[in-house]
């Protein structure tokens, strides 16, 4: 389409198209480019957050560095999303047995005003026991999630109450920090495990 | 939670959990199957309750709302996830069954919602819950609670 718009004119011309088409594509999918939602998430080596695991410990980046990672962004208040992916991931562990000791398995709130450190400590505990919970203020939230290129929003419902739409794709990756893969609400569990494999399996080494 | 004791009847329902549940009652012709439930922690977070509603009659019926002693606001509620990634949940008004037809509420999908709980959902217990249909007709169901980590009716 671009170039045989750009044949119809002359040399000056075709190098102004070109140069306008090239600033475009900066902006629009070039490097320029504001990273738009559902982009490819950071290495965990490139994330700065600093949040609180359900057991009260201070846990950043660097506590999931080193072993591979499957992460979960939901709320306690959720009544069928979370639970649902809980359950799932649960399963997953139990299927990956030993293999999944390996794993760090964290849920992160995004709706830390509900979720102290107490309300994660009560709700994981009915999950698979690799699963931890992590909160913390405001702040700190948004830049995990902006660092998974993870959204969520939090929407008024009838009497006052609120709740949380979010990202529901459980994040994979390797023990470098490297993003691996992701695995979509409603995948099914026979495409699930494999994936969990490739995290595992993943090079130790080369994250970017 | 001492209000729910178990009657005959319970124990029955209880005793089929899983299975079929026949709940006819006034002019709809409705069975609903495999009705479970998560436990909550106290009552403070909605609930959510899952099942197949079918219609065995030869009018189609029209599920308007629901009711339930357990909570002060139960509503039909569906969950979408787009193209993103993101779930959201909201009302998903009336559902239509044609004749013979039935429609599932399933996680992640349509479930019914149960917010402002009047008393917690603990394990083992049940909770009945009326659907109210278009014509004025309502059925009844005795719905299980499996734990908070349960996945399906049989969990
Ligand atoms: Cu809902």
């Amino acid at each position: 389409m671009r170039r045989r718009t750009i044949a119809g004119y002359g040399a000056a011309g075709a190098g102004a198209i070109a140069l306008t088409l090239f600033v475009g594509w900066w902006r629009v999918d070039g490097p320029g480019a504001p990273e738009p939602i559902g982009q490819r998430p950071m290495a965990l080596t490139e994330m700065d957050f600093r949040l609180t695991d359900h057991e009260g410990n201070e846990v950043g980046p660097e506590t999931l560095i080193g072993r591979p990672t499957m992460a979960f962004f939901g709320f306690t208040y959720c009544p069928d999303v979370c639970p649902t992916t809980l359950s799932d991931i649960s399963g997953w562990l139990d299927d990956l047995g030993d293999e999944a000791k390996q794993l760090n398995v964290v849920f992160i709130t995004v709706d830390p005003e509900r979720d102290t450190v107490e309300a994660m400590a009560e709700y994981v505990s009915y999950f698979h026991p690799a699963i931890r919970g992590w909160t913390g203020p405001e702040g700190q939230i948004a830049r995990i999630a902006d660092g998974f290129r993870a959204a969520y929003e939090r929407v008024p419902t009838e009497g006052g109450d609120y709740t949380m739409n979010h990202t529901a794709s459980v994040f994979l990756f390797g023990a470098a920090g490297r993003f691996v893969t992701m695995i979509d609400y409603h995948e099914p569990r026979e495409f699930a495990v494999p994936k969990i494999r490739r995290a595992l399996e993943e090079e130790t080494e080369g994250a970017t | 939670m001492k209000k729910i004791i178990m009657t005959g009847t319970l124990a029955a329902l209880l005793t089929f959990g899983g299975l079929s549940v026949p709940a006819l009652a006034g002019p709809v012709d409705v069975v609903v199957e495999s009705a479970w439930s998560r436990a909550s922690i106290g009552m403070n977070r909605p609930g959510a309750a899952y099942m197949t509603i079918r219609n065995t009659g030869d009018e189609p019926v029209t599920l308007i709302g629901l009711s339930t002693p357990l909570a002060m606001m139960p509503e039909i509620h569906e969950t979408k996830t787009n193209a993103e990634g993101v779930s959201s949940m909201s009302a998903a008004g009336e559902i239509a069954i044609a004749p013979g037809e039935s429609v599932a509420l399933e996680p992640g999908g349509l479930h019914a919602m149960l917010m402002r709980l009047q008393q917690p959902m603990t394990e083992g217990e049940t909770f009945p819950l009326t659907l109210l249909f278009v014509d004025g007709g309502e059925v009844t169901v005795e719905v299980p609670i499996l734990g908070i980590a349960a996945r399906g009716p049989e969990d």
